[in-house]
């Protein structure tokens, strides 16, 4: 029964995604306790301790770069087992790309922190390399797997966007996604090597203001952009599916994002030889993508709240009858609203900082906009975790009043910190020097609060699912059994999709 | 249920209710006197020391003296009363204002231009400054005079050099000073303590009593002495010098082709611990104020 639990963890899209955002969350716990309020607590001060973690001073960057680094892998990670979870491909690719990129995202993850917590032994940072580059040839694989123009993969169905020829724009937005993705990672790692495999570390943020930067320092500061940029985008087109997304607003909102994607990598990249102009060309597939993420927003509470209604049997309701459809399941509706509210922290702050920058912020102290700067991508990390979190839960089974519960606290309190870390970010446009502790004091209080009861019902939430692998009979056996891996291997050109979420690719793909 | 969880919800809010307001460190001043003169000047003699987070070998092959503390409230009303009398600067709406012959300008990207003018020093209703004028002559608060001179923008900080007849430190000037040749990466050694430094949280005494965003310590407070039970731990810099981590970011004097920002270094009170890191930097308008910078000078030898 061990060997059909770890086929389970390690073989099954719902397992994988159980495994890396069981790795995140451990990270996260005992990482978390290293800085902020955590520091003055005495806490950190006792995990230090307690695991012999060695803090050098003069290692804080290099350790951050690590820690960022095991983070965003297993992002990624979780993003590649949902993509090859939900898109039809063959049985031997999806196979390979998941395995690759587990044992890539497991290396870099141990290795890394390993390294850059307790000594360094340089022999762990050669695995480390070793973990990211498996990523990435995973991330080579995924992208021959996503190859849209086989026929196989052409659409019939007028209802989702496609070429004349039967081209499917949704896989091919993934595919762009995903050679952007390649190209912007090699973006970073030919300079990180260049520059010593990053034994020079340095903060892109600790950069702000100076007037002349180096090629080196602005291919990394363009890498860390377009990366974030890149995961928010393969998870906007992840939820898309998840939402059946068709229709007009499809139509339209998949060459947005195609192109939007392509330009906004183009801009990333330009940022090194045309910096004054590369900002322009991000702006404008910023707004491609971001219109795209509006029509997926609108598609979806139409969806919603259509069905909600329909729940309901009411034909037409009111403007309250159909606020109560859209409310209805807070794991749907979570994932989406999260793109809105995303916009109040990190679009409109973006926009705003960048319009006012000589203005206001760049009157400010360097360090006060450098909390702005740490603060939105922050923000912008941990809202695209959410959205994660709102599918796996879904994924998982989550039905009834624990999804409720679990779907409203991640919405509420996620909400609550995110809201009040953009308030500290910008308080000294309504705040003196002198005058900020009580606002300080608020907005680090409703952080801690809100990112505290995420990561609570967070530990409860995968405290069920480790109880659950306990089971003879738990979910886990369902869940092997619907992705058909209790059972002898499948045949080699199956194209399933073991989400089983995408009527296109089951029901309507040409084979 | 239903209500548990409307309680949660509202926890934050009641939360809120609790956190207190800051006292305004004017109505609480503690006096020490911690026994280190702040006339006091050390000498860095000549060498190579290691500079920045990657310890890039630098020489800086002339000995120079630098002060021993930041420049304190009293040591700046008494020059303020001197360049009165000498006209080297003059008040003007409420503000000490003094010239300034001005930048190069460049024209780079962000760039703005700091032209020939008189510019301002301090302002004499700023709330956060710790000093009296009466009309004639400048005094330091009471229970501040030995505390580091705030609200001080780069013009006054490099008058106040200059008029005492020195200079603001250079970068590099002020680094070695702070670090000595070692490579260390705090003035004084390789970890931080709350008893090493004054920075956001150390739960000095003065946290106690106005928030953990606290308030100046009287210059070299860190060097050994125990204050109404709170004991420190002695923490000069390789050369001598006190506070060159934490209390005030402090101003120096490099002036940057393409950059009209003035660079500060030492981190601060209301700053965590990690940028009291020798090599840290902070930089802004000349013209800034803050409660939590202020400066110290540097002379060479014989001046």
């Amino acid at each position: 029964m061990l060997t059909k639990r770890f086929h389970f963890l390690f073989q099954s899209t719902k397992g994988l995604v159980l495994v890396a955002v069981a790795m995140i969350s451990l990270v996260t716990a005992l990482w978390g306790m290293l800085s902020g309020p955590m520091v003055e607590w005495g806490v950190t001060d006792a995990i230090v301790n307690l695991t012999g973690m060695d803090l050098v001073p003069a290692e804080r960057e290099g350790r951050i770069i690590l820690l960022y680094h095991t983070i965003a892998v297993t992002v990624v990670a979780i993003e590649v087992y949902l993509i090859t979870g939900i898109l039809p491909m063959r049985d031997h690719e999806r196979t390979m790309i998941n395995g690759t990129i587990t044992v890539g995202y497991l290396t870099t993850m141990i290795f890394g922190l390993w390294f850059g917590y307790f000594g360094h032994n340089f022999v762990f940072h050669g695995l480390y390399l070793f973990g990211l580059s498996l990523v990435f040839f995973a991330g080579i694989l995924l992208t021959i797997a996503l190859w849209p123009f086989r026929k196989e993969y052409y659409v019939k169905d007028p209802a989702y966007a496609h070429t004349r020829r039967g081209v499917d724009l949704e896989r091919l937005a993934f595919f762009t996604m995903a050679v952007a993705t390649l190209g912007s990672a090699l973006f970073g790692a030919v300079t990180g090597s260049f520059w010593g495999s990053g034994h020079e570390a340095f903060l892109a943020e600790d950069l702000i203001r100076e007037p002349h930067k180096t090629t080196l320092q602005l291919a990394i500061i363009g890498h860390l952009h377009i990366m974030l940029t890149l995961i928010g985008v393969a998870i906007a087109l992840i939820i898309g599916r998840w939402f059946d997304f068709k229709g007009p607003l499809h139509k339209i909102a998949m060459p947005f994002m195609i192109i939007g994607t392509l330009i906004i990598t183009f801009g990333a990249w330009a940022v090194v030889p045309f910096e004054t102009i590369a900002h322009y060309i991000i702006y404008g597939g910023s707004v491609l993508v971001l219109l795209s993420g509006l029509f997926l927003v609108i598609f979806a509470w139409r969806k919603l709240i259509r069905d909600g209604l329909a729940e309901k049997g009411i034909e037409k309701g009111n403007f309250v009858q159909g606020l109560k459809a859209l409310l209805r399941d807070p794991l749907r509706f979570g994932s989406t609203w999260q793109m809105v509210f995303m916009n109040f922290n990190v679009s409109f702050v973006g926009i705003f900082v960048a319009v006012k920058l000589d203005e206001i912020f760049r009157v400010w102290p360097a360090r006060e906009e450098r909390i702005i700067l740490t603060g939105h991508w922050h923000v912008l990390s941990a809202i695209i975790a959410t959205i994660i979190l709102f599918y796996y839960a879904d994924l998982a089974g989550l039905k009834g009043r624990a999804r409720q519960i679990f779907g409203w606290v991640l919405i509420i309190a996620s909400d609550v910190a995110f809201g009040a870390a953009t308030v500290f970010e910008m308080k000294r446009l309504f705040v003196s020097e002198a005058e900020q502790q009580p606002i300080v004091n608020m907005t680090m209080l409703l952080i801690e609060i809100g990112l505290a009861l995420v990561l609570i019902i967070l530990a409860v939430f995968m405290v069920w699912r480790l109880v659950d692998l306990f089971k003879r009979k738990g979910r886990w056996t369902a869940e092997l059994a619907e992705e058909g891996l209790d059972t002898l291997p499948k045949s080699p050109i199956s194209l399933t999709t073991p989400l089983g979420s995408n009527p296109k690719s089951e029901a309507e793909v040409q084979s | 249920m239903k209500r548990t969880f409307l309680w949660l919800l509202l926890l934050p809010v009641f939360a809120i209710g609790c956190a207190a307001p800051a006292t305004s460190p004017a109505e609480s001043p503690l006096t020490f006197d911690t026994g280190i003169n702040p006339e006091g000047w050390a000498l860095v003699p000549a060498g190579e020391f290691l500079r920045g987070l990657h310890d890039l070998e630098t020489v800086v092959d002339y000995d120079y003296e630098i002060m021993i503390t930041t420049v304190t409230n009293a040591q700046y009303a008494n020059y303020l009363n001197e360049a009165l009398a000498a006209g080297a600067i003059k008040i003007v709406d409420d503000q000490v204002v003094g010239y300034y012959p001005g930048d190069e300008f460049h024209g780079y990207r962000h760039e703005e231009e700091i032209a020939a003018d008189d510019w301002p020093h301090i302002s004499l209703d700023d709330p956060g400054l710790r000093l009296r004028y009466d009309g004639k002559t400048f005094s330091a608060m009471n229970g501040y005079e030995n505390r580091p001179m705030v609200q001080v923008t780069w013009f006054g900080a490099r008058s106040y050099c200059e008029f005492t007849g020195g200079r603001l430190p250079t970068e590099v000037e002020w680094e070695k000073a702070a670090r000595g040749t070692d490579g260390r990466p705090f003035p004084w050694g390789h970890e931080i303590q709350p008893e090493n430094a004054n920075y956001y949280s150390s739960h000095d005494i003065f946290e106690k009593i106005v928030g953990k965003l606290g308030d100046t310590t009287p210059v070299g407070f860190y060097n050994g002495n125990t204050y109404d039970g709170f004991q420190t731990i002695d923490s000069p810099s390789p050369y001598g010098l006190y506070d060159m981590g934490g209390n005030v970011w402090q101003w120096t004097g490099d002036i940057y082709e393409g950059a009209h920002y003035r660079y500060m270094r030492g981190g601060s009170k209301a700053d965590y611990g990690y940028n009291l890191r020798v090599w840290t930097r902070n930089n802004s308008h000349p013209d800034y104020v803050s409660p939590n910078v202020g400066f110290r000078c540097v002379r060479l030898p014989g001046d």
